[in-house]
């Protein structure tokens, strides 16, 4: 059932069922936002999306804020429940676990998250030693002093963090240092997957370039999957294997990180990678005018970029776009591209 | 024509665990129409600049130092650091204003946007009651807000971060100033947005002549709208150049290091060297005279004995450094000192 909405060329993990490490098919998240019982209004925060990572990949997930990326972690990470949609992690389903009970649930351990702020993300009354031993505690049932307190500075090496350092308390940490706690809980069960939030964009690009390596450093030593959630593509490229660009819910374009950077071919991804700042760039003139669509009860007919698009046409107002292949790894959602019959009107 | 000149500023901030010398000896000028970036780490001193220069500073804080002669109209001057509450009252939001780091924290959150731009155009524009919304919806339109007649009546928490962004811009621009400090005017902002509010300050300040303090951490948005940067490093400026000058060839050792821990499109991971160390401890009864030096790979004796080495190699390029780039590290002094 789920299959049907899926052009069958369009997608390698199409096939139900999983395939890789984590696989995401048709996974459908809608907010309720008032309106009346028979027409009821719905934020479309994710809408149909479907994306694999295999054992050792690493994948960025890039996109503007309020495109749906938080969300999707979220469902991933199983804090949300999904309104429809399947989410396959490790070969077993984890979608219909309800989110209350996912935080006792064995895989909770295999499935770690690094957040955004390292400020925000830390207890201000546990000191480094106490947020890297909680889940240790919780989902490991290491109980043991000696053999916490061993785990605690294994792990406070291998993310270079002082272990004279593990008494203190959040406040009394550096910037860079409240990054390294915050990586060090999140791999201390040795997840199969970790997903990165915007981990870096609280730091300073010094300290920004150390985490990156570690980061880098850690993925080679512990066999982790990274699932790199940012802005900031100059930190996607250099970090991940494929991209996927993200728009109001919807997959835009997928391919590796060197494609998007050289050949991106959806208008979207061509702003965004136009955007990026760099040394003695000219100013940008902008390909994108004009404020995204509205995400509440969006027409399933008109593509989400219709108004801000400088190469929309008549097509794009009847007919979503579907994601297609144009290259073994390389997927895009737009007439513009994939059409040839296609002219636009403006 | 220079709007605006620092000399010698210099600010501390008596804590409970000492002085902390923010600021010393900063001195910097910016000329009408020009954009001048100020970059940095967090905790280099940059917000407080900004904060001293509009006389809002917390009043732990004391400029021990220095003046920042403001001339509007070249005209009359002002020394932004001796004048009265009153005058300067007069002066902010007319012919200086801001542009704070976080829109949603500076808006007022229950007063609809439109009427928080007619408040200040009530104050400083001299303009008759019924010729303020129009302008009101004038200055929205300025800044690319889609839609004017609507969003004038939104409250800031039913506007994006970009709108609310632009809302502050159209604040700040309400009167024409000759003088706009833009604190971190993008973080926060997606890529896209962060290009559109760029450009919209770009026209502006071309328009108007207006001079323009970027300060920003992100050295490559810097390269791209400034036309001088200033690099400071715990409370000292360390090195001042035009951007071309600056990013082909730096000259203080910190300048090349950021440049280098900046990612850009072409560099791939071995090519993005981190800063190791940290900011000094600004607290410290015994602050080397540069600050850099426990971080610096040029470090040598000299380094350590006061006063810091600042110069000017030509007109318009300013390093403290003893060892700037461009000469071999074995200085005659430094091997004098070390034999």
């Amino acid at each position: 059932m789920t299959t049907s909405t899926l052009d069958s060329q369009s997608f390698s993990a199409n096939a139900p069922g999983p395939q890789g490490l984590l696989t995401v098919q048709n996974l459908h998240k809608l907010f309720p936002v008032g309106g009346t019982p028979t027409h009821p209004k719905q934020l479309h925060a994710v809408d149909g999306v479907n994306f694999s990572i295999g054992e050792g990949e690493s994948v960025g997930l890039v996109g503007e804020s309020g495109c749906g990326k938080s969300t999707l972690i979220r469902l991933i990470t199983r804090l949300l429940d999904p309104t429809d949609g399947q989410i396959w992690f490790n070969q077993e389903l984890i979608s219909p676990i309800s989110s209350r009970h996912f935080s006792q649930h064995p895989m909770r351990s295999q499935l770690q998250m690094v957040f955004q702020d390292p400020t925000d993300s830390l207890n201000p009354r546990y000191t480094a030693f106490d947020t890297i031993t909680e889940p240790l505690k919780r989902l490991g049932n290491m109980r043991d002093r000696q053999a916490l307190r061993d785990r605690a500075s294994e792990l406070a090496e291998l993310v270079g963090l002082p272990s004279e350092l593990l008494p203190r308390f959040p406040h009394q940490l550096s910037g860079g240092q409240k990054a390294r706690v915050g990586i060090a809980r999140a791999i201390a069960l040795n997840p199969k997957l970790l997903i990165l939030d915007e981990p870096t964009s609280a730091l300073d690009v010094s300290v920004q370039a150390i985490i990156l390596h570690l980061l880098a450093d850690l993925k080679q030593r512990l066999g982790m999957s990274y699932l790199f959630v940012s802005h900031d593509l100059n930190v996607v490229r250099l970090l991940c294997d494929r991209v996927l660009v993200m728009y109001l819910g919807k997959i835009v374009e997928v391919g590796t990180a060197s494609e998007i950077f050289t050949q991106a071919r959806h208008p979207y991804t061509q702003a965004l990678v136009d955007a990026i700042p760099s040394f003695e760039s000219k100013p940008k003139t902008l390909a994108l005018t004009g404020e995204p669509r509205s995400p509440i009860n969006p027409d399933p007919q008109v593509c989400r970029l219709v108004g801000r698009c400088p190469q929309a046409g008549d097509r794009c107002h009847q007919d979503m776009p579907e994601l297609v292949a144009i290259a073994p790894k390389h997927h895009v959602a737009c007439h513009w591209v994939t059409d040839p019959a296609f002219t636009s009107t403006t | 024509m220079t709007i605006l000149s620092i000399r010698d500023l210099s600010v501390e901030f008596r804590t409970r665990s000492g002085v902390v010398k923010a600021l010393e000896h900063v001195s910097f000028a910016v000329n009408a129409g020009e954009t001048v970036g100020i970059v940095g780490e967090s905790g280099s001193g940059k917000s407080v600049m900004a904060f001293t220069l509009m006389g809002i500073l917390d009043r732990a804080g004391e400029v021990t130092a220095g003046t920042a002669h403001f001339s509007p109209n070249g005209e009359e001057t002002y020394d932004l650091l001796k004048t009265p509450e009153k005058v300067l009252r007069t002066l902010r939001g007319k012919e200086l204003s801001m542009i704070f780091q976080n829109p949603r924290t500076a808006l007022n959150p229950i007063r609809r946007v439109g009427k928080q731009i007619e408040d200040v155009l009530r104050c400083h524009a001299n303009l008759p009651q019924t010729q303020l919304k129009p302008r009101a919806l004038e200055l929205l339109a300025s800044v690319r807000i889609p839609d004017p007649e609507q969003r004038y009546g939104a409250y800031p928490y039913e506007l994006s971060g970009g709108l609310c962004q632009r809302i502050m811009i159209a604040l700040a621009l309400a009167c024409s100033p000759k003088l706009l400090i833009a604190d971190e005017p993008t973080t926060g902002l997606d890529v896209t947005t962060q290009a559109t509010v760029m450009n919209v300050l770009r026209e502006l300040s071309v328009q108007h002549q207006m001079a323009t303090v970027l300060i920003t951490h992100d050295l490559a948005l810097a390269s791209e709208y400034c036309d001088r940067i200033v690099v400071m490093h715990a409370g000292h400026v360390v090195e001042s150049a035009p951007t071309h000058q600056l990013f082909t060839s730096p000259l203080h050792p910190y300048t090349a290091k950021l440049i280098a821990a900046t990612p850009e499109p072409h560099k791939g991971f071995a090519d993005l060297l981190p800063i190791l160390g940290n900011l000094p401890d600004l607290r410290s009864l015994t602050l080397p005279p540069c600050r850099f030096s426990a971080r610096c790979d040029r470090h040598t004796e000299v380094c350590d004995q006061p006063p810091l080495q600042r110069g000017w190699i030509n007109d318009d390029h300013f390093v403290a450094c003893w060892h700037p780039l461009d000469k071999p590290l074995s200085t005659p002094e430094a091997t004098v000192q070390s034999a």
